[in-house]
């Protein structure tokens, strides 16, 4: 048996999703943060069910790919719950009564309902399922109240098979129910309320906007920086190092295994960084130097995405955004490539045009350092000076601008006009940043450690073969010549395919000057995305737009490359 | 008085009167709240050529510029 979970944008539905599955989900306070649809499993009264959490869509006549794939996807369900906003019923119902229309079983969750009185709002629940001839119940996702009831009313699911009606005879049906199930109470304004307001209107908004950008920066350094010096780099160094010597001094401080698991000794010691063996660099570059930025900026990161902040700010962007051949809610995706480039390229899914996914994603593949890239930044190129650190962010944004403005002018078509729902401000519920923040943690350290331990094992292998000499001999024209690399960088560059925090250790490996770390941290982060975010570009472009998309890397990356080197 | 929304001032009150647009064009703003007979409230508008905000029932919908001349509202505002 197979249920569906179909609703508006952002009413909810991967909540109930997660109370019904025990599969969480992430969910966030902005329309399509289900972009493409999860399913899970549960026993409804001994028989196993299947519940799919399906992209919010508006209406089933399709006007963007993520209702596209709802409409596709209906034609598979055997009972649909039907997920609508309490506090916009109007709205709402215009989709219910499309789903009444189908051959197909619906029950209502009337969701958000704990919100309804305050926002003065008064349903009759009893008139309105009898008037739309199905089951409707209060639930709300967060507290859980209603989801019970929703289980057992799902055999209860009906389908009046309501006669097909066109666009204004539907808006007329949803106005005569609305006239009689709901009651409003007019209320003042609230503070809150007016924050909403205010966060829109170019003066007081953009005042907001800055705050909110400098606080949410502070606090991620802060807490990164607290997170290394406070937890991680004690532990690495009160417990972790003794062990390691000890295992180099049975090891015998030297040979090939040794240098596969403890690396090089550097001046007699082992260094985290530059050692580049499986145990010190291969552990510490994951653990020590990436995970802390990982932690504080997806902390960060989800408590922007719960408050409903980022909406706005796409509205306030829109503008200077259209310059760059985009819209204002590309912001949404660009925000989360300075976490991970992989969900920021399948974010981009929320842009109506391929035109507008095209740039969204290619700017975001150069142009977006992910948090394991820039905990590398801050954390190599930052020992030369904060100034440097800032060098490379200025480039890295005056990039992002400049390649906007060009790939806008050169390719065929406009960017579409913004047309979003922004939704209101809500407080973040903790449970639920604290799990996002889990998911997010887990998932990096599942794709990251395998890869970079893999990373560390090949090229302490290669290098004792000699391949990497050969491969820098090969390439010293470009690297020496354009980019003013030592030749032996060229493995780092290779080792930038795979993952960008290992590929930036590997620079610290050939002594270079701050000159050289501002060259090498731009041109790894531009030329080429790491594997997993390759193959969701991959996936979301297709291979014609990927050869394009990478030919614009690689001539970017080489370009910006020898103009810093000129320069600097 | 008819004006089209971006011609309505920030805090104002207006009536949705028509959509000047394709099929498409009215069907994603109906799906957001946005056809003829609702009240609609103006939030904000950019300086220049960005988007407007306004409010209809309890949906926030933003609006691009040109989507938001193709809308319609009459007013009780003077000519003044």
């Amino acid at each position: 048996m197979k249920i569906l979970l179909m609703g508006n944008p952002n009413v909810g539905k991967s909540v109930i999703f997660s109370r019904l599955t025990g599969v969480r989900v992430i969910s966030s306070n902005y329309p399509g943060t289900t972009v493409s649809y999860t399913r899970g499993f549960m026993k409804i009264e001994g028989r196993d069910a299947e519940i799919i959490d399906v992209p919010g869509t508006y209406t089933l006549e399709p006007t963007s790919e993520a209702e596209e794939i709802a409409r596709e996807m209906l034609e598979s369900g055997d009972i649909i719950i039907n997920v609508v906003d309490a506090t916009n019923l109007e709205r709402n119902l215009y989709l219910t009564l499309q789903l009444l229309e189908r051959d197909i079983p619906v029950v209502v969750a009337c969701n958000l309902w704990d919100d309804t009185s305050h926002c003065g709002i008064d349903i009759n629940l009893e008139k309105l399922s009898e008037l739309l001839g199905v089951p409707v119940i209060p639930t709300s996702g967060l507290t859980g109240q209603g989801i019970k009831e929703l289980v057992v009313n799902l055999f209860r699911a009906t389908s009046p098979s309501r006669t097909p009606m066109n666009r204004d005879e539907r808006w007329a049906q949803v106005g005569n129910i609305i006239h009689q199930v709901q009651r409003i109470e007019h209320k003042h304004h609230r503070w809150y309320e007016r924050l909403e307001d205010a966060s829109v209107k170019p003066i007081k908004g953009g005042i907001i906007a800055v705050i909110v950008l400098a606080v949410s920066f502070m606090l991620i350094r802060f807490i990164g920086e607290h997170l290394i010096s406070g937890v991680f780099d004690p532990f690495f160094d009160k417990l972790w190092l003794p062990v390691l010597e000890k295992i180099s001094a049975v090891m015998g401080s030297g040979g090939l295994l040794h240098d596969i698991f403890i690396g090089k000794l550097i001046g007699g010691k082992i260094h985290f960084v530059e050692s580049f063996g499986l145990l010190s660099s291969g552990l510490y570059i994951p653990f020590g130097m990436v995970l802390p930025y990982i932690i504080s900026f997806y902390l960060v990161l989800s408590i922007m995405e719960d408050t409903g902040y980022l909406p706005r700010l796409a509205v306030l962007l829109d503008t200077s955004m259209h310059r760059l051949g985009l819209h204002g809610f590309a912001i949404i995706p660009t925000m989360l490539g300075f976490g991970c480039n992989v969900p920021a390229i399948m974010a981009t899914r929320i842009l109506e045009s391929k035109r507008e996914r095209f740039i969204a994603a290619t700017l975001v593949s150069i142009a977006i350092p992910c948090a394991s890239a820039q905990a590398m930044i801050f954390g190599l190129v930052g020992r030369e000076g904060i100034q440097y650190v800032a060098i490379v962010y200025g480039t890295l944004f005056v990039v992002w601008v400049v390649l906007g403005l060009i790939l806008n002018r050169i390719m065929k078509g406009r960017s579409p006009e913004l047309l979003i729902e922004i939704p209101p401000y809500r407080f973040p519920v903790w449970n639920m940043v604290f799990y996002k923040l889990w998911q997010r943690g887990r998932g990096f350290l599942n794709e990251a450690l395998p890869v970079i331990l893999i990373a560390v094992l090949v090229i302490n292998i290669l290098f004792f073969l000699g391949v990497f000499d050969y491969i820098a001999r090969f390439t010293a024209p470009v690297v020496t010549g354009v980019l003013g690399l030592p030749e032996e960088s060229v493995t780092a560059i290779v080792v930038g395919f795979l993952r960008k925090d290992a590929a930036l250790g590997m620079l610290a490996l050939s002594s270079l000057t701050a000159k050289q770390y501002v060259v090498g941290s731009v041109v790894l982060t531009m030329f080429f995305p790491c594997m997993a975010a390759f193959v969701v570009l991959y996936r979301e472009l297709g291979l014609k737009d990927l050869l394009k998309s990478m030919a614009i890397m690689i001539t970017a990356a080489l370009t910006v490359g020898g103009i810093l080197n000129l320069i600097l | 008085m008819v004006i089209s929304l971006n011609e309505l001032r920030s805090g104002e009150r207006g009536t949705i009167q028509q959509i000047n647009g394709g099929k498409f064009l009215i069907d994603r703003l109906n799906a957001l709240g946005i056809r003829p007979g609702k009240e609609i409230y103006k939030i904000s508008s950019m300086f220049t050529s960005g988007p407007v905000t306004v409010q209809i029932d309890r949906t926030q919908v933003a609006i691009g510029l040109g989507m938001a001349k193709k809308i319609i509202i009459t007013t009780d505002r003077n000519m003044a």
